[in-house]
């Protein structure tokens, strides 16, 4: 029995807390991705860069307060600050719409030229971020670190492994479930989410109904900055913030709204969680796990890892390229909003 | 090929840059551009024939690139004979396993009809047989790795000149393309771009991480060149004759013997490295001519016109009898193969293989951006982009420095701001990327030098 619980709290430890909260971080980029493709159609390359600016942002305004002390006790400084660099990011989008897709928009494009207009916005705020901050890995959770310790769960239960919970996997997943609920709220009872669903389903028929596509622009455009800065942010507070890293965060975030069917919001969310659980799964190595489980002679003796952690990366492609053999249009059906 | 006379504007532009260069930062720094302008060109071209003549979205640039270097290193690195020992039969069987479980899997696929027992009996047949082959698999790398790993820990290559790895380059990166096209070419343009930009990705990932066959993040250094080495060329005598006969008048102006034999020593170093960068830039400039010929000859030729039918309506050209999944696989494999070539040049010219090295940012989407600017769909176009937007990405940082010299003139050196922008430099590059891309999009969508339609 105290053998199950071991192998039930290694799982716990090292598989669902982790893959939630990256799960999460992964969700609500694909979520913004996702909104851009159903409402503008096109794939926005420049989603990570958006993200990694709103992280940018949060801790500049965080630093900031550290050094007036303002702070929020036990919760990291950055809480504090998320409004503010959602604020910067809405900002960044709108002006990037302005000034670069609503031409490609009113001329009708077609989608691949907007996704290469996506990479020049990719490069410019690449480029203004590392003017900015520059390229160093920069930590700034504060605040209490754990909200449980793996050895204060030993001696809390006296079984041998350990549970560590941080603040920051905690804070991820909360602000998640509160930013998921309100979204799709948003889209569902609200008079604008509806006339968003429509113009997604089908443009004529919503221009003919009197949608002003300007309006679903711009609310399509504050709720990917909201989401996109949150998921950056949080990104940032649980492992560290890196510029280098949202580039290569692009990916993953982009086959999760894919897995998931892309322009489909429930969707992107659970391909998020999909790919996070994968990618973890398949590259930990479960020794530990059937040596609680199994039986004194059974136990295996190398590490009983599917794939070695170098490629976990590569893992959320390889489910993409499965996803899209199999069931071109993702998980749940795609393009609907 | 008759060129316009833009295009002929274009040709001078690119050659007077390279003049200028050399006047100003010396033949040396100007040969450099050179040389990674060419390769950089012949990546364009690659791009620009799938791209440009068919719209096929090829986003996995950098994994085509990385498989020609991987071409560069199994050709010319002398083979390790321990580690084929140790590890070869081992691998050999999984190999065979390997053989074995695709087969397997296509007899099933074969055989079964019905769609879900399908999936099932197939997963569990690759579970399984991905469960054997590890055991043998991680044996034998195992062993190869352990193989002095200071210096080699792998398997080495064929110890052939480098210069046949530029031909198979581009058979490996046509091979994988070959695979990734069967996969994904049915998909739609920018679902594709993802999915090549992922698996190139995973391309690049497998060499960083398989040290038996790639050295992996140990790097592969010392690779043997195809021209001289500057050493060598010093202590040759027509070397030096040449040398003395070209700078005669140099010479003669000096009277003190001494002063000359210093100055001719100076002269021969100098020269020794211009030589071989020079040599580099004309065993280049001949592959970027064949490659420009034969890719000029395609497009006006039938199958090129159809590629263009196939680009502007793909209904259109099915209804005509075009097998066009066919043709895209195919300009697909043409064009990996092309950037396949340049990633074997391109290590060829360093002389090492890092895998850590290969980036997105550097090495699939700079190149796009040379294709847009240049303008899709005319390889002198493509060339020219290439060109320009290489030699943008070498002189931003200096250019840089100078603007921001001059806008922060007024500030005191140790100011804050003027520390911090100078400091920054090295970004700038990427905002000036950006900017030409956007630019180029927005006033002139179709290139600097756009595609010739030709009505015939």
């Amino acid at each position: 029995m105290i053998d199950f619980l071991n192998s039930i709290i290694v799982l716990l430890n090292f598989i669902i807390i982790p893959g939630l909260s990256y799960g999460s971080q992964l969700a609500l980029g694909a979520l913004g991705v996702t909104f851009v493709y159903a409402i503008l159609r096109f794939a926005n390359f420049a989603h990570g860069e958006i993200m990694s600016f709103g992280a940018m942002i949060t801790i500049l305004i965080t630093w900031f307060f550290q050094s007036q002390n303002i702070n929020l006790g036990i919760l990291p400084t950055a809480l504090l600050a998320l409004p503010i660099g959602i604020f910067a990011t809405i900002v960044l989008c709108l002006i990037s719409d302005k000034f670069v897709f609503q031409y490609y928009r009113y001329q009708k494009s077609v989608p691949v030229v907007l996704a290469m207009v996506s990479i020049g916005v990719m490069f410019v705020v690449n480029a203004i971020i590392r003017i900015i901050i520059g390229t160093e890995t920069i930590k700034f959770s504060d605040g209490q670190k754990f909200i449980m310790k793996a050895k204060q769960f030993k001696v809390m239960t006296g079984l041998n492994e350990g549970l560590a919970l941080k603040s920051s996997q905690a804070i991820t997943i909360i602000l998640t479930i509160v930013l998921l609920s309100f979204t799709f709220w948003f889209l569902q009872k609200t008079k604008t989410g509806k006339s968003m669903r429509a113009f997604s389903d089908n443009e004529d028929l919503a221009l003919l109904s009197g949608i002003n596509p300007d309006r679903v622009v711009l609310i399509t455009w504050m709720i990917v900055g909201v989401l996109a800065c949150v998921a950056g942010s949080l990104y940032g507070l649980d492992k560290s913030y890196k510029p280098i890293i949202y580039l290569n965060l692009v990916l993953p975030v982009f086959a999760s709204a894919i897995v998931g069917g892309i322009g489909n919001p429930f969707g992107a969310v659970v391909g998020g969680y999909v790919i996070a659980f994968s990618e973890i799964m398949i590259t930990y190595a479960y020794k530990k796990f059937f040596v609680y489980i199994l039986p004194g002679p059974l136990e295996p003796s190398g590490l009983v890892q599917l794939l070695s952690t170098d490629y976990k990366f590569a893992v959320s492609f390889t489910i993409l390229v499965i996803v899209l053999l199999i069931r071109p249009s993702g998980i749940f059906k795609g393009r609907v909003l | 090929m008759k060129f316009e006379r833009y295009e002929w504007i274009a040709i001078s532009i690119m050659i007077s840059l390279f003049i200028f260069v050399g006047f100003i930062q010396g033949w040396s720094v100007s040969l450099v551009i050179l040389n990674m302008c060419i390769i950089s060109a012949i990546m364009t071209m690659g791009v620009n024939i799938s791209w440009g003549y068919a719209g096929v979205i090829n986003f996995g640039v950098m994994g085509f690139l990385a498989m020609g270097g991987l071409a560069a290193v199994i050709v010319s690195y002398p083979p390790i004979r321990e580690a084929w020992q140790v590890g070869g039969t081992g691998l050999g069987i999984s190999l065979i396993l390997l053989a074995m479980l695709v087969f397997a899997v296509m007899y099933i696929n074969k055989v079964i009809v019905k769609k879900s027992s399908r999936y099932w009996i197939n997963g569990v047949i690759i579970f399984l047989g991905i469960i054997i082959i590890r055991h043998f698999y991680l044996n034998a790398t195992a062993n190869i790795e352990d193989v002095n790993p200071a210096l080699a820990g792998f398997l080495g290559g064929l110890g052939l000149p480098i210069i046949f790895s530029w031909f198979v380059g581009g058979l490996f990166a046509a091979g994988v393309a070959f695979v990734i096209g069967k996969v994904a070419l049915g998909l739609r343009s920018d679902y594709l771009a993802i999915v090549t930009l992922g698996i190139s990705e995973i391309v690049v990932s497998v060499l960083k991480h398989e040290e038996w066959l790639s050295r992996g993040v140990k790097n592969v250094i010392g690779l043997k060149r195809p021209v001289p080495y500057e050493i060598d060329l010093q202590n040759t005598d027509w070397f030096i004759n040449l040398v003395t006969f070209l700078n005669s008048y140099k010479l003669n102006n000096v009277i003190d013997i001494n002063d000359r034999e210093d100055l001719l020593s100076n002269l021969i170093i100098d020269g020794s490295g211009i030589f071989v960068k020079l040599s580099y830039a004309i065993l280049f400039l001949i592959v970027m001519l064949i490659i420009f010929y034969f890719a000029n000859k395609a497009q006006l030729s039938p199958w090129g016109r159809m590629m263009r039918a196939i680009r502007d309506n793909e209904t259109a050209a099915n209804a005509m009898g075009k097998d066009v999944v066919k043709q895209h696989l195919i300009i697909f494999v043409i064009g990996a193969g092309i950037v396949g070539v340049a990633g074997a040049m391109l290590v060829t010219l360093d002389g090492l293989f890092t895998p850590s090295g290969y980036r997105p940012l550097r090495f699939t989407f700079i190149i796009w951006i040379m294709v847009i600017v240049g303008g899709s769909g005319n390889n002198l176009g493509a060339i020219f982009g290439g060109f320009v937007i290489w030699f943008a990405w070498i002189e931003a940082a200096p250019l840089t420095t100078f603007i921001i010299n001059q806008l922060t003139q007024g500030l005191e050196p140790t100011n804050a701001l003027k520390v911090h922008l100078l400091y920054s430099v090295p970004y700038f590059r990427y905002l000036f990327m950006g900017l030409i891309l956007l630019l180029i999009l927005r006033y002139r969508p179709k290139g600097i030098i756009p595609e010739r339609v030709r009505h015939s």
